[in-house]
């Protein structure tokens, strides 16, 4: 079964996701346990596949023909150590988020449509596993169109008629989007005359002056706005403070904690594995400088915004515009320790983000509202909860042996790699104005005056603890061990730098 | 060199798709109606059709089937085509979905203007959450 893992990984999640409808006729209950069981089953598929990989030479792949039609006629799924980060980190959420959202579930959808919550959810993380394991650059267009529609679907099905509106803005925005990226994948069909990714890496090493082509670069622009808009890239990440503060806590805990990084990473992907490292080096030496510029922007402007944020989730939203960013800052600066910062950043942020939007999810469990000072008092009445919340905005500050020190400092020495200095204060600025809204969360948390009356009456319940401190755990585990920096270094000397 | 009228009739094709493109970007942009961003986003979409269709055609081409009478003929690239045929199933289920929240949205907010909802929001801002309007639809009668 081993040689089927990466065909199985995504088709597994895919088919339950289809039978749920079905069985749910039968067995209200058999819904949720359908998701775990996939999602766990996806969480083997990938750890397997990274432990195989990371037990291997680098640049080793596995590569998986659908129906043994061998590439390029065929669609080939490719694992390579990048995407092997990104597989495990956004099943291992998934799973994360559905042991965690059964309680939340409960209070948040009606009993009428909760079969179909849990379809679209498994529908959505199977979308984006499809996104991250696929070697062909249409198949990444129509698996971005399942995790699209379906997160659409799942923030519009949060309680209030605000949610709608929210997740009918994202629907047009983010189609925007998935357009560009349509038409970046045919300007680069119109030239190249494949799809297949190695094959179009190849084809443009054989010809570099394909680099010069205006119809070539035409294509990196549509690729460069669509998937900024997917990834809320300061200026584009308009669509996302409503998004995740109106979907219903699960939706937002999943989304927020994965999908604007698999877009991140199809960046990554684009750049590197289809156009190749020379293209942004030498042909395009402004383009680089101008995503770096908006890259930057999105680290200082997103915690700028989140500080005066009054809603928790939109203050963890905003908090992401400035997280993307970082994850943006190592495509760019385009060196060995600024991509190392960036792809260990995917896991870091989503274990940060994800931990956080656990505790927003218990605060609206708990009290039904999202603002942050209901927040008041926690500490004395769910110390586990506000426990969680303090590791993890440790961790979003990047406070050492916490798992976002390590992102930044080889951020940090990136910068000064590529001899790009004025970052580096900027880097510092950002964690600044993170600590201003963390240390804000903690003072309300821990140190309210002592007359307040907690609006959090209880501790969470077991089911939500226990998937918190598991996030919150990952956050002090990857600050304290070095496994995560080892694999994101090999991944990032396996996406092959070209000259530097 | 030819001039830029004459390069610009020689690829008409890709004119009416930058055309039909920018029509539809700026629909969904400045139209206040949530159905006429719909109509708008249709057309970027179809937009991007013809830009595919466009490029898969051959000149002299036919019919991409096997002529067994003609071993030299040559065809028309199929493969946009195939890829397009994804897309509008694609662009299909966005509508479909687009215009299930307009009619969810209709329900709510008994508008289907932008700025109308806005300004209903901005009345909300600041309400316990628990007392904002719900998004619920009226659940039918013997439903699924």
């Amino acid at each position: 079964m081993a040689g089927q893992l990466p065909a199985l990984a995504v088709v597994v999640p895919l088919l339950v996701a289809l039978l749920i409808p079905l069985v749910s006729r039968f067995n209200r209950r058999a819904a949720w346990w359908m998701v775990v069981g996939a999602l766990g089953f996806a969480v083997y598929g990938a750890v397997a596949m990274l432990l195989d990989l990371c037990g291997s030479p680098i640049g080793t792949t596995i590569e998986y023909a659908m129906g043994r039609w061998a590439a390029p006629t065929g669609i080939e799924y490719v694992v390579d150590r990048l995407n092997g980060i990104v597989l495990t980190m956004i099943a291992a959420v998934g799973l994360i988020t559905a042991l965690w959202m059964r309680k939340s579930i409960r209070s948040e959808i009606s009993e009428k449509a909760r079969p179909g919550y849990y379809a679209t959810f498994l529908l959505c993380a199977t979308g984006y596993m499809g996104m991250a394991i696929t070697g062909d650059v249409f198949n990444l267009y129509v698996f971005l169109e399942i995790a699209s529609i379906t997160s659409y679907v799942l923030i519009g099905m949060g309680r209030t008629r605000q949610a709608l509106y929210a997740g009918y803005s994202y629907l047009i925005v983010g189609s925007i989007g998935a357009t560009f990226i349509l038409l970046g994948i045919g300007h680069l069909y119109m030239e190249i005359g494949t799809l297949e990714m190695a094959d179009i890496a190849q084809r443009f090493a054989a010809n570099p002056e394909l680099y010069d082509s205006s119809v070539v670069r035409t294509s990196f622009a549509f690729f460069t706005v669509g998937l900024a808009i997917k990834m809320a890239l300061f200026p584009l990440h308009g669509w996302q403070p409503s998004a995740y503060s109106r979907a219903p806590s699960a939706a937002s805990l999943f989304i927020a904690a994965t999908a604007t990084k698999v877009s991140a990473y199809v960046f990554y992907r684009i750049s590197f594995s289809v156009f190749g490292a020379d293209f942004l080096i030498s042909a395009l030496p402004h383009i680089r400088d101008g995503i770096l510029i908006l890259a930057v922007a999105a680290i200082f402007v997103g915690p700028l915004l989140a500080i005066r944020q009054r809603c928790l989730k939109r203050l963890l939203a905003y908090s992401s515009v400035g997280q993307i960013g970082y994850i943006m800052l190592g495509v760019v600066l385009l060196n060995e320790d600024g991509l190392t910062g960036g792809v260990i950043h995917f896991w870091n942020h989503a274990a940060a983000k994800g931990a956080l939007f656990c505790v927003a999810g218990v605060l609206v469990y708990r009290t039904g509202v999202s603002r942050v000072d209901a927040l008041a008092g926690m500490g004395r009445t769910a110390p586990w909860t506000s426990a969680v919340m303090t590791v993890a905005g440790l961790s979003m500050i990047g406070v050492p042996m916490t798992a976002g020190f390590l992102s930044k400092w080889y951020l940090g020495a990136g910068a000064l790699d590529a001899g790009r200095i004025s970052i580096v204060p900027v880097l510092m600025a950002s964690s600044l104005f993170t600590a201003m809204y963390v240390w804000r969360l903690v003072q309300l948390v821990w140190f309210a005056p002592k007359d307040t009356e907690p609006l959090v009456k209880e501790e969470a319940p077991w089911s939500m603890r226990i998937p918190a401190l598991v996030l919150a755990a990952a956050c002090l585990y990857f600050g304290l061990t070095s496994t995560s920096v080892d694999i994101a270094r090999d991944a990032a000397l396996s996406l092959g730098l070209g000259a530097p | 060199m030819p001039s830029l009228f004459e390069h610009l009739w020689s690829h008409w094709p890709y004119v009416i798709y930058i055309l039909l493109m920018v029509i539809g970007l700026f629909a969904v942009l400045a139209k206040g109606n949530l159905v006429k961003k719909i109509i708008g986003l249709n057309l970027l979409q179809t937009a991007v059709f013809l830009f595919y269709i466009s490029i898969g055609k051959v000149d002299g081409g036919t019919v991409p089937v096997y002529w067994d009478e003609r071993p030299d003929a040559v065809y028309e690239n199929p493969l946009p085509h195939v890829l397009m045929l994804t897309a509008i199933v694609v662009g299909v289920s966005i509508t479909a979905v687009a215009l299930a929240f307009v009619v969810r949205i209709k329900e709510a907010y008994k508008t289907v203007d932008e700025g109308e909802i806005l300004a209903l929001d901005e009345a909300d801002r600041g309400a316990p959450e628990a007392e904002l309007p719900r998004a619920d639809a009226p659940e039918p009668e013997g439903g699924v």
